[in-house]
């Protein structure tokens, strides 16, 4: 059923457009003290939504480890091919023995990350982590490819739910000890 | 010598009026910038800081906040930008079109008179030049302007401000007719019998002694407003330079110092057709419709006296801005409609009724 919309012909004072006019100008007029939308950036910081694709990091576990072991799967996952990793090997009278691989180098050029996030998707380790840092700067390009301690000092820590290295140093320690016959 | 004296005074008095006028136009635009964004729920200007000034402990911030700075900011961008002269237009018209606009908007403040003084012989006003023919100068002047705007057209050479030329010089030659025929009555009036020289802009501020004129002539100044909004190119009339569809109208060609040259001339223009409508209408220095002067009669009281003028111009001016950002922009027919089969006949028919009023009550 459709809807006759009545439309009322206009009065002599609203065909001047005055009214209409002056109505318009008290809606703007009041506009100008109500409370302003800006956000007063440096000052004021806008609110990072969880799961925000930042910069790419690399982060610790809970423990102080380092989590990367430098399988450079993110490295062949990156579109842009911003990462470069050199793999190196953990010495074996380390703790951390039982890892036994770790990244000598490993670079990410800021210049050219496109922050797509599949690093991080591919990582086995959770090692690489694109948290909420959106403003990057530096005076040279150089400054721009963070190594491997910057990553680590933009990464802090995370929580980790799974531990598997120290559970398999656990299983495998229980395993010497219960299987020592052979 | 005395000659010379004279005409170095006359300089100065001359500069210092322009150099306030120009002023006041780099803070319009500041005003135009934090008024609109006011009104859009946003914050101006607010980060442009003077290296001393922004050490003041309190006045310091509030400069700041209110971007104070930012004129100058604004000016010393114009100046040092590249300008870059595009290699299709003509140049010597190109370079003299903003000119052409800035010279009218200036030249008609010369007979605005903008305060009182008082010496033994009595009350003069405070004008650059006392003209005897001051309103039939204005008009004549702010007609000028329009060459400015279609030189700037046609000179560029391309056709967005050809484009923005012909429509602009449209609109300006429509209004102007209604502007001279809804300012009539306001001639009737002043040249009541008695009053030596009708059209002296002092005389009609003085003819207001009792009731401002936009109170018993409401239609006439209605018009002349409007008018006036077209003839400063001004929302809702502002199909000559409309972003929207003619990306820079008239001034898209223009670049750094001679864009800065069109935009000072706009705002110039606002502010001398604010004052002028406020001289006609609003009464001018004069401080309510029933009390026309309270202002003590020595310097200070002069000081009151442009104060309170250069008040309502200011006022004038957020009404120039608060329309902008509050009405959509006219079509072009629409405009031209509004121009010929509107305004015109209403003035007229205005006219003819303060005619027949002044017939019939001679002793007012």
């Amino acid at each position: 059923m459709a809807k006759v919309l009545e439309r009322k012909p206009l009065s002599f004072w609203e065909r001047t457009y005055l009214p209409q006019i002056i109505g318009g100008l008290r809606i703007t007029f009041v506009n100008m003290f109500r409370r302003k939308e800006t956000l007063e950036y440096p000052e004021q910081r806008p609110q990072i939504p969880p799961g925000y694709r930042g910069a790419p990091t690399l982060v610790k576990d809970p423990n102080g480890r380092e989590k990367c072991v430098s399988c450079q799967l993110c490295e062949f996952v990156c579109p842009p091919k911003a990462i470069r990793i050199t793999p190196g090997a953990i010495p074996f009278d380390a703790p951390t023995a039982h890892v036994e691989k770790a990244p000598k180098e490993f670079d990410i050029n800021m210049l050219r990350c496109i922050y797509c996030g599949l690093c991080e998707e591919v990582c086995p380790e959770e090692a690489i982590w694109l948290q909420d840092i959106y403003s990057l700067t530096g005076t040279s390009r150089g400054q721009l490819i963070h190594n491997k301690a910057k990553l680590y000092e933009l990464g802090g820590t995370r929580p980790d739910t799974h531990y598997k290295w120290d559970k398999k140093l656990a299983a495998e320690k229980h395993h010497d000890e219960s299987g020592a016959h052979h | 010598m005395q000659l010379l004296i004279y005409l170095v005074l006359h300089a100065i008095y001359a500069l210092l009026v322009v150099v306030v006028l120009m002023s006041m136009c780099a803070y319009a635009v500041l005003a135009e910038r934090k008024i609109s964004s006011w009104i859009q729920n946003r914050v101006g200007p607010n980060r442009t800081q003077l290296p001393i000034l922004a050490y003041l402990p309190v006045a310091g911030t509030i400069l700041q906040r209110i971007g104070f700075s930012q004129p100058m900011a604004d000016g010393l961008k114009f100046l040092f930008k590249e300008d870059v002269v595009p290699g299709h237009v003509k140049k010597f018209y190109y370079t003299l079109a903003p000119c052409l606009s800035l010279i009218a908007a200036l030249l008609t403040c010369t007979v605005l008179p903008f305060g009182l003084w008082w010496n033994a012989d009595g009350e003069h006003p405070l004008v650059l030049a006392n003209l005897d023919i001051g309103l039939l100068f204005v008009l004549a002047i702010s007609s000028l302007g329009v060459y400015g705007l279609v030189l700037a057209g046609w000179a560029s050479n391309s056709k967005y401000p050809f484009l923005g030329g012909i429509r602009a010089s449209a609109q300006l030659i429509s209004y102007e007719l209604a502007m001279g025929v809804a300012l009539l009555p306001v001639f009737l009036w002043s040249s009541r019998p008695g009053v030596v020289s009708p059209l002296n802009l002092y005389y009609i501020v003085q003819s207001q002694n009792g009731l401002w004129l936009c109170l018993w002539q409401p239609i006439s100044a209605l018009v002349f407003l409007v008018c006036i909004f077209a003839e400063t190119n001004r929302l809702p009339f502002d199909m000559a330079e409309s972003e929207t569809d003619l990306v820079g109208g008239f001034h898209t060609e223009y670049g750094s110092f001679k864009f800065g040259f069109f935009f000072i001339a706009e705002y110039a223009h606002m502010i001398v057709g604010s004052a002028v409508f406020v001289v006609l209408f609003l009464g001018g220095w004069n401080f309510l419709p029933g009390l026309p002067d309270p202002w003590p009669h020595n310097p200070l009281g002069s000081v009151m006296t442009i104060a309170w003028f250069l008040a309502k111009v200011v006022f004038f001016v957020f009404f120039f801005i608060w329309i902008r950002w509050t009405l959509p922009r006219f079509r072009y027919d629409q405009v031209m409609k509004l121009g010929w089969n509107v305004l015109l006949p209403l003035a007229v028919a205005n006219f003819a009724a303060y005619l027949v009023f002044f017939a019939l009550f001679p002793t007012i």
